[in-house]
């Protein structure tokens, strides 16, 4: 899975977020995700972030192993 | 999920005030994100038990539909989940980590 494709499916599956997609060791595969989105306001940082799993269910599986997250409500 | 496995995560969960589900053990973890966890409990001086998911795979995968958290490391503080590796760096550099396990 390519880094465009995850942001994309978070992107859809919280409509109206922003999503950056960091790649510190420049190896496409320890990921990082900074996910700013309205909705995750007044909601604690587990369910956040499980807002952010749901939209890569299938995807964490198997494919993503090292997805760091950050996310911000606003 | 089977009520045996669930009465052996919820064992170990209470196992120990502060307890992680992690890959490989604290002296050798197998993942970055399991070391990032380790070093910082071990930082902050907070005693923890631990378990290796990667010894068993029953424990593997029931311990992401217990929590309903597709991923490991899992960190919990007396019974309670607290967060993936993210949100316990997070609360760790907030000094939260600190007061929530005191």
């Amino acid at each position: 899975m390519t880094i465009p494709e995850i942001q994309k499916k978070i992107e859809d599956g919280l409509p109206g977020c922003k999503v950056e997609i960091l790649d510190p060791y420049r190896d496409g595969v320890h990921i990082k995700a900074v996910v700013t989105f309205a909705g995750f306001t007044g909601k604690g940082l587990i369910e956040q972030h499980r807002m952010v799993y749901a939209t890569l269910k299938d995807e964490l599986k198997e494919e993503i192993h090292a997805l760091a997250l950050e996310t911000r409500s606003e | 999920m089977e009520q045996e496995l669930k009465d052996k995560i919820e064992s170990l969960i209470k196992s120990e005030n502060v307890f992680l589900f992690m890959k490989g053990t604290p002296e050798m973890p197998q993942c970055g994100f399991s070391a990032g966890v380790v070093t910082t409990l071990k930082q902050l001086g907070i005693p923890f038990g631990s378990f290796n998911v990667l010894s068993d795979m029953k424990i593997r995968e029931g311990i992401k539909e217990y929590t309903n958290w597709p991923t490991i490391p899992q960190l919990y503080i007396k019974g309670e989940f607290v967060g993936g590796h993210d949100i316990t760096i997070q609360m760790a550099q907030s000094g939260e980590l600190t007061k929530k396990a005191g």
